[in-house]
């Protein structure tokens, strides 16, 4: 009983850590872009896209890594597409951010047709060598990357001049043009970093727990990633935690179909599912109060008539 | 007369989209170690004219000289390497930052060991390398200690006070090491002792060396510390004089055009009866601490009764109580003795309350819509605007018919009341809120900040237009900043600080000293010999 215990709590917390992973990611790029004052709700289709490169690119080389790269490079253009529209271009920035969401299921499903000339998943390909942890079990490298990625984006946040900026770019960036720093510039790498971020999401979806591409597989995680985002601050310990958090849900809910003593809980599988998504709801509605960058959003116009 | 020219500005145009011209054909030159005025009413060109001095808007055309060389900026950091600074009425801070953070952005200090051995690709890479906030912390208390500019590098903006975050302002600027100051409205949010401080700050400056330009549309500053004066009207410039060899009136005629009369012509009120009644009233802001502590007061018909105070200490708490905007905490209001502590603002405007909100963009217009909605607001739940079954539908012609009546009653300048209220100039919206407000003839005005950011011709309007209800047997109260406004209109003077009221005087036993001691809470705790120097 005991090792059944200890077996089931250590899948619990691997499976924490595997779910959670491409919630953090994304929602950590999510960061990024919203810091610096443009808001991308367009991690959905940036992390579907990620995970189709990632496949793709393993497919035809045999190397995950060159997935995770090939991932990154979708990232860009995604992020680079989404920065135009809503940064150079003043679009709307929902707008542009459901039009790639669109693009990107819509171009992957025609993707799975010209290269595998199947509708419904691509061919298996090799997936990213993970390392075994003892009680734990195996994690996906990009766990760790993600894991490291904290304190990274934590000090390029808050204890460097791009950090500064970047923030200054999403709460005032008249106070940011007048400190003679050009806004489009930050938001434009925000929203760069935050659609490589969101990419690699999607690989660890694909080749990191996974090894195929599956249509419409990322299944609503780019909007848990944004729930993460917000409900851990737009910081990323907060977000680390969100991110976590929401993959622990979904790793019970997947557990109790297993887990001894909870058979009897078989039956309601899915309102076991709907566990996680209630909660998120649940928690951004009522535990407390998120306080968004100000400027978020709105389109930063510079020759304006003071 | 300047052996040097620390700036030249020869023939700028400035038009924006839509043929806006906002610089018309604009030759300034200003000396080194000069304090330059530059002076006119709002929407006169003076921000937009420093602006493009500063590289943040570009110009149309014209030539710009630093020092007697040419230099064409593409955005401000090119101006603050040249050494110009500039401290905006809207002041460019984030509250949320700290100090340091505030005054380092764009110009963050990095570790030298670092930046030296990574010298060859350093410049790509440099935001991304740490700050040192240490170093930069230590330049800003030098700063702070060499100029008498006593701030907390730590403590974050949106717990200082206005007069504090304008010390920010500068010690940014001087943290650029720059030595040509642009001050655009510095005194606008200032108390009269913060005006005083400020301008010896200004005096210190002067002294070693830096040209300083002062942006304001008030008479009085650039008469006490510039050596010459500019004035613009309408984007083009109407003449530079010399401080000593002009006047107050002089600079007021040019700012407009014609002779201005500086004070309000009215007779003395005949106060009657008691209209609204404040008793021992408390009010929290929103962040649940206490704002407005145990006030009473009262406002009689044909009085107006103005509450002078420095921005924060309750004195928006207090009208948005009364209004029933916000809740009141403790304590009783009355109108004509009927309790009305609990009504909402829709039941206090059928009470017979009229209200200008402080800010006419965000409190007290839809700015994308019409003149003719706007002017409805409020009203278009009853009668005569609403119409058929439930009155669930807007009755056009009425709506139009009282539109086209209040503006003309109030000289509204408009090309059509069917445009969106934006397309209006600041002078022209503010009268539409306060024809919204005074149209259905109220019994009592609560009259916020009604002339902020107007100009000479527009705020006189205003004033007349509030002496007038006065006259006609309308109790009013008055909340503003401007103390000018608040001696020359009100009737009974009520001092604000912290939430309590400090005094109440009439304009005949008080002056502008008293006052701002009052507002600054300092009482008449200061011996009399030093109020009578």
């Amino acid at each position: 009983m005991q090792i059944i215990d200890v077996l089931f709590w250590g899948w619990i917390i691997q499976a924490t850590l595997t779910l959670g992973t491409p919630l953090v990611l994304a929602g950590l790029g999510g960061m990024f872009s919203e810091r610096s004052g443009v808001v991308n709700i367009a991690l959905e289709g940036m992390m579907l896209m990620g995970a189709w490169a990632a496949v793709a690119a393993s497919w035809y080389t045999d190397n995950p890594w060159t997935g995770v790269f090939a991932a990154i490079i979708s990232g860009l253009i995604l992020g680079a597409v989404h920065g135009v529209i809503s940064v150079k271009l003043k679009g709307n920035q929902i707008v542009s951010g459901t039009g790639i969401i669109l693009f990107a299921a819509g171009f992957t499903t025609l993707m799975l047709w010209v290269i595998w000339g199947t509708a419904g998943a691509s061919g298996q390909v090799i997936t990213l060598p993970e390392v075994r942890v003892p009680i734990i079990g195996l994690v996906s490298p990009l766990t760790f990357a993600m894991l490291a990625l904290i304190p990274i984006c934590w000090y390029l946040l808050y204890r460097t001049p791009f950090g500064l900026r970047l923030r200054a770019a999403g709460e005032d960036p008249s106070t940011l043009d007048t400190a003679g720093i050009s806004v489009e510039n930050y938001r434009m790498y925000g929203v760069l970093i935050s659609g490589m971020l969101a990419a690699i999401a999607g690989a660890q979806m694909s080749i990191g727990f996974g090894s195929r591409f599956t249509i419409g597989m990322t299944a609503g995680n780019g909007f848990l990633a944004l729930a993460a985002m917000i409900f851990g601050n737009w910081n990323p310990i907060g977000t680390l935690f969100a991110g976590l958090f929401f993959g622990f849900l979904q790793a019970i809910s997947y557990g109790v179909q297993f887990a001894p003593g909870w058979e009897w809980l078989i039956g309601y599988s899915s309102f076991i599912n709907m566990i996680p998504y209630i909660s998120v709801i649940v928690a951004l509605g009522i535990i407390r109060r998120s306080v968004p960058p100000k400027a978020i959003g709105v389109p930063y116009i510079k020759e304006k008539q003071v | 007369m300047f052996s040097i020219y620390a700036i030249e500005l020869e023939n700028i145009w400035k038009v924006f989209p839509g043929n806006v011209q906002a610089n018309c054909d604009i030759t300034l030159r200003i000396g080194e170690g000069e304090v330059h005025g530059l002076l006119g009413e709002n929407g006169a060109g003076k921000t937009t004219l420093m602006n493009v001095l500063y590289g943040l808007l570009s110009r149309t055309s014209g030539t710009v000289k630093i020092r007697g060389k040419e230099v064409n900026f593409k955005s401000p950091q090119d101006a603050i390497r040249l050494g110009i600074g500039m401290v905006h009425q809207h002041f460019k801070l984030i509250p949320i930052m700290t100090v340091t953070e505030n005054v380092v952005l764009g110009a963050e200090p990095l570790y030298a060991n670092l930046t030296a051995n990574l010298k060859y690709w350093r410049p790509s890479i440099n935001p991304a390398l740490p700050t040192n906030f240490r170093s930069a912390e230590k330049k800003i208390l030098r700063i702070a200690e060499e100029n008498g500019l006593q701030i907390d590098p730590y403590a974050k903006i949106q717990d200082l006070s206005v007069g504090l975050q304008q010390r920010v302002e500068l010690i940014k600027i001087l943290y650029r090491d720059a030595d040509i100051l642009i001050l655009d409205e510095p005194t606008a949010v200032l108390t009269p002792q913060e005006v005083d401080e400020l301008f010896e700050t200004l005096e210190t400056f002067r002294k070693e060396g830096k040209t300083i330009i002062l942006i304001t549309h008030k008479l009085r500053e650039p008469m006490t510390i510039c050596d010459r004066i500019t004035v613009l009207r309408r984007g083009e410039l109407v003449g530079t004089v010399k401080r000593v060899d002009t006047s107050r009136e002089q600079l007021a005629e040019m700012m407009v055009g014609r002779p201005v009369v500086f004070r309000v012509a009215k007779t003395p009120a005949k106060p009657t009866d008691t209209v609204l009644s404040v008793e021992n009233l408390h009010v929290q802001d929103d962040r649940g601490l206490p704002a407005v502590r145990d006030i009473s007061f009262e406002v009689k018909r044909g009085e107006i009764l103005g509450l002078a105070g420095v921005h924060g200490n309750g004195q928006d708490e207090l009208v948005e109580a009364i209004w029933g905007l916000r809740k009141v905490h403790h304590g009783e209001i009355y109108i004509e003795g009927e309790r009305v502590t609990k009504y909402r603002p829709r039941k206090m405007r059928a009470t017979g309350v009229g209200y200008i909100p402080q800010d006419r963009q965000k409190q007290g217009l839809i700015l994308d819509f019409t003149t003719k909605e706007n002017l409805i607001l409020g009203g278009q739940h009853e009668p005569p605007f609403a119409t058929g079954p439930r009155g669930f539908l807007l009755n056009a012609l009425d709506i139009t018919n009282y539109s086209n009546i209040l503006v003309k009653d109030f000289d509204i300048r408009l090309r059509d009341i069917d445009e969106p209220i934006s397309t209006l100039s600041g002078g022209n919206q503010q009268k539409v809120v306060a024809a919204r407000a005074i149209g259905p003839n109220p019994k009592l005005l609560l009259a916020s900040h009604p002339t902020r950011g107007l100009d000479v011709g527009a705020t006189e309007y205003i004033h007349n237009v509030l002496i007038r209800m006065r006259d006609q047997g309308v109790a009013i109260f008055l909340i503003s900043a401007d103390l000018d406004e608040i001696r020359n209109v009100s009737d009974r003077i009520a001092v604000i600080f912290k939430g309590e009221l400090v005094a109440i005087r009439t304009p005949e036993e008080t002056d502008e000293r008293e006052l701002g001691l009052l507002m600054a809470g300092e009482q008449r705790a200061i011996p009399s010999e030093e109020l009578t120097q």
